[in-house]
């Protein structure tokens, strides 16, 4: 798409979603739908993200909490198992993490460029509870 | 669900507004989403009438400010409807905004605009600075200088707007009061006769195609914002006047009344001529004929469409001609008048010898009188006989006070 003229566009900024004809789309799984390029499911929408959520997968109990709550449904989630997130949607709201119900979060804060394995090996241990 | 035909007579007497309601019922207009506003109201509310007597099926959207209507218009042409709407003056200025959005989104919606002053001070007549504030929104712009043509020009603008090679929203604009509410005779055409020169209305895009999901209304920034501006520049510049070409053409087949983008009257052998647009066409070619009994050869140009600008036809027209004035009835607010800079723009790297000065005139409902008219065409003739133009190139006609003269 990055050399097309102006006369190669379909007129009126209309973009289709989908290739071809939408079929049951509501019983197709997301990664099997034939999304085309310029649908905001292909194209990246989070360049202006400057924190992102870390998933730490050891203290999840998958109660899809933060599947809920995300505004930019960037949580990715397969038979109510969390798998992680869609890191080409999130705009790192921080939402998913204030939502975290379990000691320590499973879900954490972290600058755009710190390093995932790093960040998961020194995780804050579980904070004790004042009686 | 069905809905009653009407019976017309040949001859009806319609005001302006009225006979684009006509229209509008005879297109069988899916959706109206409109607010009132002096003196375009009996458009809307005509349509209205003619909905709740079952005359046309449609959808009538009540809003809540003119910005509202022409949005409520903007998603019902997305989702794939015939969409229409009316405004006038200050309800087109809050509705500019989205203008831009249903000529950039390519959707077909025709906007009857009743041609009214924009306030300060407030005042509800006609004069074309509503018409001239949207000049680049990127809308064709049609002009009717009567009741007839208010008529006839809005199946031609469903015709060419809707249009899949067009797919651009148009406006017709007419005078306020002197055309809206001055009943005239109006030639009309029946229901099924008028319904199919416009044609069932052919989705494009629409948002209704479930099999097909579409987003309209996308954000580009400089990475693709310019190509789809300039494809739209594009397209009105080559495509569009084709298209208004032949619309003209097979509605004057289908009813024996021809319009032209530049209309001419008296010009053939003209030395002098006025370009204007709106009911002083009429004035004007009433005294260009009496100016000929007294052998000065005078002719008038109506400008029949605004946008696309029709630069080759005018330039065509007024190159033989000794001297022309551009009527502006708009406040050009610290420049010379449209029409005066478009005329200039389409003949300056030419070698015509045309001599050409700008009038502001008419603002808000000032009269253009045949006096006014007789006077302008005296000093077009002492122009074109002295070889220059003896007067300062933007005068105002009909304003009390000093003479005001610049340029």
């Amino acid at each position: 798409m990055a050399n097309t003229g102006w006369d190669e566009f379909e007129i009126g900024a209309m973009l289709r979603t989908f290739e071809g004809e939408a079929g049951d789309i509501a019983a197709t799984l997301q990664e099997d739908r034939k999304y085309t390029e310029n649908s905001s499911f292909s194209a990246s929408v989070a360049d202006w993200r400057i924190e992102k959520p870390i998933f730490a997968k050891d203290y999840c109990i998958d109660c899809q909490f933060c599947w809920i709550y995300c505004p930019d449904i960037s949580i990715i989630s397969r038979d109510k198992k969390m798998i992680g997130i869609d890191m080409d949607h999130c705009k790192g709201c921080g939402i998913c993490v204030e939502v975290c119900p379990t000691n320590p979060k499973s879900l954490l804060m972290f600058p755009e460029l710190a390093d995932e394995e790093t960040e998961i090996a020194q995780w804050p241990a579980k904070e004790k509870k004042e009686k | 669900m069905a809905f009653d035909k009407m019976e017309l007579r040949d001859i009806e007497v319609w005001d302006g507004n009225f006979a684009a309601a006509q229209a509008l019922r005879q297109c069988q207009v899916d959706v109206v989403s409109a607010y009132p506003i002096t003196p375009s109201t009996p458009i809307v509310e005509g349509y209205a009438k003619f909905k709740s007597d079952n005359y046309v099926e449609g959808e009538f959207v009540m809003v809540e400010s003119e910005h509202a209507a022409m949005s409520g218009c903007i998603g019902a042409a997305a989702a794939g409807g015939r969409v229409a709407t009316a405004t006038s003056s200050q309800g087109l200025a809050l509705m500019a905004e989205t203008l831009y959005q249903a000529s950039g989104m390519r959707l077909p919606i025709v906007l009857n605009i009743v041609n009214r002053a924009l306030a300060a001070p407030l005042n509800v007549n006609g004069d074309h600075s509503d018409m001239y504030m949207v000049r680049d929104s990127g809308w064709i712009q049609f002009d009717a200088f009567s009741p007839q043509e208010a008529y006839d020009l809005n199946f031609v603008a469903f015709k060419v707007s809707e249009d899949h090679e067009v797919r651009t929203p148009a406006i017709v604009n007419q005078d306020g009061f002197m055309t809206s509410h001055t009943a005239q005779g109006v030639h009309t055409i029946d229901d099924d006769t008028a319904f199919n020169f416009v044609g069932e209305y052919k989705p494009m895009n629409d948002m209704l195609d479930f099999e097909h999901p579409v987003t309209h209304g996308v954000q580009t920034e400089e990475d693709w914002h310019f190509e789809h501006k300039a494809r739209q520049h594009n397209d009105m510049m080559t495509i569009v006047p084709g298209k208004i070409d032949a619309a003209f053409e097979e509605f004057a087949k289908l009813t024996g009344r021809k319009y032209n983008q530049v209309e001419q009257y008296d010009m053939d052998d003209a030395d002098i001529a006025v370009v204007c647009m709106g009911t002083s066409v009429e004035t004007a070619r009433e005294v260009a004929k009496e100016m000929r009994e007294k052998g000065i050869k005078a002719g008038v140009i109506g400008l029949r469409v605004f946008r696309p600008f029709p630069f080759a036809s005018i330039a065509n027209a007024l190159k033989d001609v000794k001297a022309v004035a551009a009527l502006d009835r708009s406040a050009p607010g610290g420049t010379p008048g449209a029409l005066f800079n478009e005329i200039a723009g389409s003949l300056f790297n030419s070698d015509t010898k045309m001599l050409l000065s700008g009038y502001i005139y008419g603002l808000g409902g000032r009269d253009l009188t045949k006096k006014h008219l007789v006077d302008l065409y005296t000093e077009l003739q002492a122009n074109a006989d002295a070889g220059k133009v003896l007067t300062q190139q933007q005068q105002f006609i009909g304003v009390r006070g000093p003479k005001l003269a610049y340029l």
